[in-house]
């Protein structure tokens, strides 16, 4: 039986869909079966991140509502043969996410990959739940920023009472904070919040720090997930963080100001 | 940091300031996710009456259900602003 991740974060715009592309293809690289499905119906953006855009035959309401089956929605990856994503629909109709139509789809899933990784929209509504009812473990996506940091806290408590294993009185969803736009001089100078002081407001550990950097942009530009890009910070960073999620210990790196030479300390720059 | 902005004044220590305020709210917001709903409104009702009377702040009213055994004890604190 595979597991299910859930990417989510409450406050938009913080790196969730980034971070789910990311995570599966590191995960997938990694050898595991992997399956990443765009919770955010009637705003699809997975495929493109992904780059797979143009090869959306059918979507995550089809399947639940029997049009075609969980095969044929699954769009297999390029670059990936053990990768497949699950586009969310365009439909304006916000009942099209049943729990019933859900549940079967994570079920069948979890029965065919390894890992299951769930793109939750931003927000607390349907979609944002179910995208978290069903998971093992997740991944809260945060920027060192107030707003984001506070949707969080609310995130994790709704998590902490409503998904399925805290109904079920299962041992709870495992939390991870995956700390995104991190800028260690902003940190250092005291305009940013540190890793440790994320931390210790929301009570839960990093599996990852994000640096701030331009490849991520370029990367969404050309529909490549910024971890395929090994010379990156950024992508280095995310493949540190799927390492750690399969239980590897990895020291946390790009979180210390990079050092500046004698001539930028003077002139700036 | 140039060698000009020396001579700029420094800006105050943020994060500091946004950690404090986050540490703040979100233990009031875990806190009121636990008790009764009416409880929010309670707390608002109560804080609009004592302001009739006494100019306090928001935060001035700390109004918690607790248990115990199998009592639910209502507990309201007011803290009342220095007098001038």
């Amino acid at each position: 039986m595979g597991e299910i991740i859930v990417v989510t974060s409450g406050k938009g715009g913080v790196g969730k869909t980034t971070t789910s592309a990311s995570l599966a293809c590191g995960f997938a690289k990694r050898g595991k079966k992997t399956a990443v499905v765009d919770f955010d119906i009637g705003l699809r953006n997975l495929d493109l991140i992904m780059g797979c855009e143009r090869r959306v035959v059918y979507d995550f309401v089809n399947v639940i509502n029997g049009d075609c089956s969980l095969k044929q929605a699954l769009i297999k990856d390029k670059r990936f043969d053990n990768l497949s994503v699950l586009a969310a629909s365009q439909t304006k109709d916000k009942d099209a996410l049943t729990q019933e139509g859900v549940a079967k789809v994570i079920d069948d899933l979890k029965a065919e990959f390894d890992i299951v990784i769930c793109d939750s929209p931003a927000g607390i509504e349907r979609g944002a739940f179910y995208a978290m009812y069903f998971a093992d473990r997740a991944v809260v996506v945060v920027n060192p920023e107030v707003s984001s940091v506070r949707d969080s806290d609310r995130v994790l408590g709704i998590m902490s009472s409503k998904s399925r294993r805290a109904e079920q009185g299962q041992s709870p969803v495992k939390e991870h904070l995956l700390l995104t736009r991190y800028s260690p001089e902003r940190v250092e100078k005291g305009d940013m919040m540190s890793v440790a002081d994320v931390e210790e407001i929301l009570g839960v550990k990093v599996i990852g720090v994000i640096p701030e950097a331009p490849e991520v942009l370029s990367a969404s530009n050309s529909g490549v997930p910024v971890i395929l890009d090994e010379t990156a910070d950024a992508g280095q960073a995310y493949a540190d963080a799927v390492a750690r999620l399969l239980g590897e210990d990895r020291p946390l790196r790009f979180t210390e100001p990079r050092r500046k030479g004698f001539f930028q300390r003077m002139f700036g720059g | 940091m140039g060698l000009f902005d020396l001579f700029r004044s420094r800006p105050k220590n943020t994060a500091k300031l946004a950690k404090e305020r986050l540490l703040i709210i979100v233990a009031q917001e875990r806190g009121t996710e636990k008790g009764p709903d009416y409880l929010p409104l309670l707390k608002r009702e109560l804080l609009e009456v004592i302001r009739k009377y006494v100019n306090v702040d928001p935060d001035a009213v700390m109004v918690n259900v607790q248990r115990e055994g199998d009592q639910e004890v209502l507990e309201l604190s007011v803290t009342l602003p220095d007098k001038e």
